[in-house]
């Protein structure tokens, strides 16, 4: 980055303009996408957030009004930084695309009303995400003012964060030209697809993977970056949500682990501030342990495997109260401190 | 106080002949679904059970080591109740060429399955799997009952497929029926169909302003493909919206029986709120709702605050008796200490857990629920299967 630049800090994605951010169902994917699009909004920023499956994750996160296809801003950051919010929709994207390239006026009503819109946007293969991403695409190469147009104007936002589909289906949701490909050889939608994946493989963007300390979630990081891999997009960071601190000492987690903490001493602690140490507390507490003991080993397990994928991990704290739009800005600093933003 | 779920009665009910599990992804239905399976197999029923997206090492202790798309036996029940439990993983692209080749004349068919618009229908839209769970629940539920006095199956379990939004699968037969049945359909098919003498003139230039533009936007190579696509399917399907109906219909039949699985947060929560309006609003039979993950303390008669009173008292107590040096903590006080401070963050979660269920229960009451524990482990044998059963059955 040039100096005297947008960003005073060293970041681990300098120069990035597109983050986006997929992971397993019910690993955290649009709070961490949230909380990425807060933390780069810091320093006086402008960042779009923006869903592509019509969830309004995004506006549930936020604690705003339901987004539209229209951007709005959902948040403040830091000296002056704003988010904004957009749920991009299909088929207002694709009236949009055809207005913008072709002008249509009345074709484009009775497109409509012959439900080739609908056709386009819910059949036709690959057309869906074409246009998701297009719109995507569209909002990272904006530009600030009509009047200013040309390579001096500054982009209308300094990043995007896209809260991408599950891991399952981004390889395929982002690797549009192989969506369109055996449809479209030549054409319009072709042309498109094109210049969409010029910017998703070149250096302006990133896919980051979130995924807890959990088998399943850690299995589909490692598979969803191989498949990210072969179709030749640029892998970003993993980011393991919902991290727990470990409260038992090693030592006292290795005693627990062999279930071989002495009953009679810990009975006797208790004893001694006054807990009355029945069997079913004292044996609770030495099960209590023993699970967390277990569950401390998978959990390193998988820290293990995903040390393996060689990528830059960002470790987020499990917040106590869930994650409401003061734990958003928590877990933004977080992603800051570690370099992430 | 909501009423329990009684699992045992509805899976011992010879009128349970299908229970499909639904929730958001990632609060576990797959393990629930082929937990009830297993409990109802091993209760003495012939089940079968249908999994979307099951996990590498659930799949294997099923035996679904391959994805053929047929039901195989699963080994290791116990069948002193001469119950029986296969299972099958669906394979959406599979299903629907069979359901292209059973439909269609063979020439006809090869020429489907070579149109460039089947193959990204079939491997990859929006709908295609949840489509197809319901098109293969209806092939199963045909193969049970070919020989009524000796059913294959008495049983079926299905899993549904993770979609984005609740009930997609409640939703993709009708949309991909309404779809064929489309006017924009009939349009592409045979242009010059569209429409009578009287509005032809009318007519026929908004046909062409329309068609002219598709060209424009797809390319010409692009609408042929689609024509040839729409016009075979359009053959094919000639009972189309027949069989979305009678997908339905079994749905709501009162043989089937919807279980809602949630995971104790906010957002699976919230799913499942959807889940059980929506069954309700389409007059679906909901058995009732599973909230899967609960956590639980095994001490449970120590509170998390004075676990943690008790935890700073051993420090004083600790640095009290001895000279002050921090060494001075015996092993057996930090462990303690530990334990009660482990003690303390685990009962903040069982009661946070507990909470939101309760709030879930108090705003749909009269839903019959019933709460699994959260094992220590992820669940991936029969040992593990079996204590999600017997979680679920309250036992």
């Amino acid at each position: 980055m040039a100096p005297g630049a947008a960003s005073a800090r060293d970041t681990d994605w300098d120069g990035v303009r597109l983050h986006v951010v997929t992971g397993k169902g019910g690993t955290g994917k649009t709070t961490v996408a949230s909380a990425l699009a807060l933390a780069l909004a810091g320093e006086g920023r402008r960042v779009l957030l923006a869903e592509v499956e019509g969830r309004q994750g995004i506006s549930q996160t936020f604690d705003v009004a339901p987004l539209a296809s229209v951007e709005a801003r959902i948040a403040h950051a830091a000296q002056g930084g704003e988010v904004f919010g957009l749920s991009v929709d299909a088929k207002a994207a694709l009236l949009e695309y055809l207005h913008m390239y072709y002008k249509l006026g009345r074709a484009g009503g009775l497109l409509e009303k012959f439900g080739a819109i609908d056709f386009a946007t819910t059949i036709a293969p690959g057309v869906r995400d074409v246009l998701l991403i297009g719109k995507v695409y569209e909002a990272v190469r904006r530009r600030k003012e009509h009047r200013a147009k040309g390579p001096g104007a500054a982009p209308a936002y300094d990043a995007v964060v896209l809260d991408a589909p599950p891991t399952g289906r981004v390889a395929r949701f982002l690797n549009v030209n192989h969506e369109v490909a055996d449809l479209a050889r030549v054409g319009p939608i072709r042309s498109q697809a094109d210049s969409i994946t010029a910017m998703l493989r070149s250096p302006q963007t990133v896919v980051h993977v979130v995924t807890l300390l959990e088998e399943m979630p850690v299995q589909e990081t490692v598979d969803a970056i191989a498949e990210l891999r072969a179709v030749g997009m640029p892998v970003g960071g993993v980011v393991v949500n919902q991290v727990r601190a470990t409260i038992l000492a090693p030592k006292a987690l290795k005693t627990a682990a062999r279930s071989a903490i002495s009953r009679k001493d810990v009975a006797a602690a208790l004893t001694r501030v006054k807990v009355r140490a029945t069997d079913a507390i004292v044996d609770g507490l030495l099960a209590e342990a023993r699970d967390h003991a277990e569950r401390v080993a998978l959990e390193h397990d998988a820290a293990m495997v995903i040390e393996d994928l060689r990528r830059p991990i960002y470790r987020l704290p499990s917040l106590s109260d869930g994650v409401d739009a003061n734990g958003i800005r928590e877990l933004a600093e977080a992603l800051v401190a570690q370099g992430m933003a | 106080m909501a009423p329990v779920l009684d699992i045992d009665a509805l899976l011992d009910d010879p009128q349970t002949r299908i229970i499909v599990c639904c929730g958001a992804g990632g609060v576990g239905k797959t393990t629930v679904a082929a937990a009830l399976g297993l409990r109802a197999a091993e209760s003495g029923r012939q089940v079968v059970v249908l999994t979307i997206d099951p996990a590498r090492r659930l799949a294997q202790s099923l035996g679904l080591t391959t994805l053929d798309n047929t039901p195989r036996p699963v080994e290791g029940i116990d069948d002193t109740h001469s119950g029986s439990l296969d299972a099958m993983m669906l394979d959406m692209k599979r299903t629907f060429d069979e359901v292209v080749m059973a439909h269609a004349a063979p020439d006809k068919a090869e020429q489907i399955l070579a149109n460039p618009f089947y193959q990204a229908v079939s491997s990859s839209f929006a709908g295609t799997q949840e489509y197809m769970a319901m098109e293969k629940l209806g092939q199963l539920r045909l193969e049970a009952d070919r020989d009524p006095d000796n059913p294959r199956w008495d049983l079926i379990v299905v899993d549904t497929p993770p979609s984005r939004s609740a009930l997609d699968f409640l939703d993709a037969p009708k949309r991909l029926g309404s779809f064929l049945d489309g006017r924009f359909i009939r349009l592409l098919v045979a242009p010059a169909r569209v429409g009578g003498r009287a509005y032809l003139k009318v007519f026929s230039a908004g046909v062409n302003i329309v068609t002219t533009t598709m060209t424009k936007v797809l390319g010409g190579q692009m609408l042929t493909d689609v024509q040839t696509f729409v016009a075979a399917l359009d053959t094919m399907f000639g009972g189309f919206r027949q069989r979305a109906d009678h997908t339905y219909a079994l749905l709501s039949d009162s043989t089937t029986k919807f279980i809602v699985v949630a995971a104790p947060e906010r957002d699976a929560l919230r799913e499942a709120s959807y889940f059980v309006d929506r069954l309700d609003d389409e007059g679906m039979p909901l058995a009732g709702l599973v909230v899967n993950r609960v956590y639980r303390v095994s001490a449970p008669g120590l509170s998390a605050a004075r676990a943690l009173s008790a935890a700073e008292e051993l420090d004083e107590d600790e640095n009290g008796s001895s000279s002050g040096v921090p060494a001075g903590v015996s092993d057996s006080t930090a462990i303690t200490q530990g334990l009660l401070r482990l003690h303390a963050v685990q009962a903040e979660i069982a009661g946070r857990h507990q909470s939101l269920a309760r709030r879930f229960i108090a705003g749909h009451p009269g839903i019959p629920t019933v709460e699994v524990p959260a094992a220590a482990q992820d669940i991936h044998d029969m040992v593990g299967l079996r204590a999600v059963g017997e979680a679920l059955a309250g036992s």
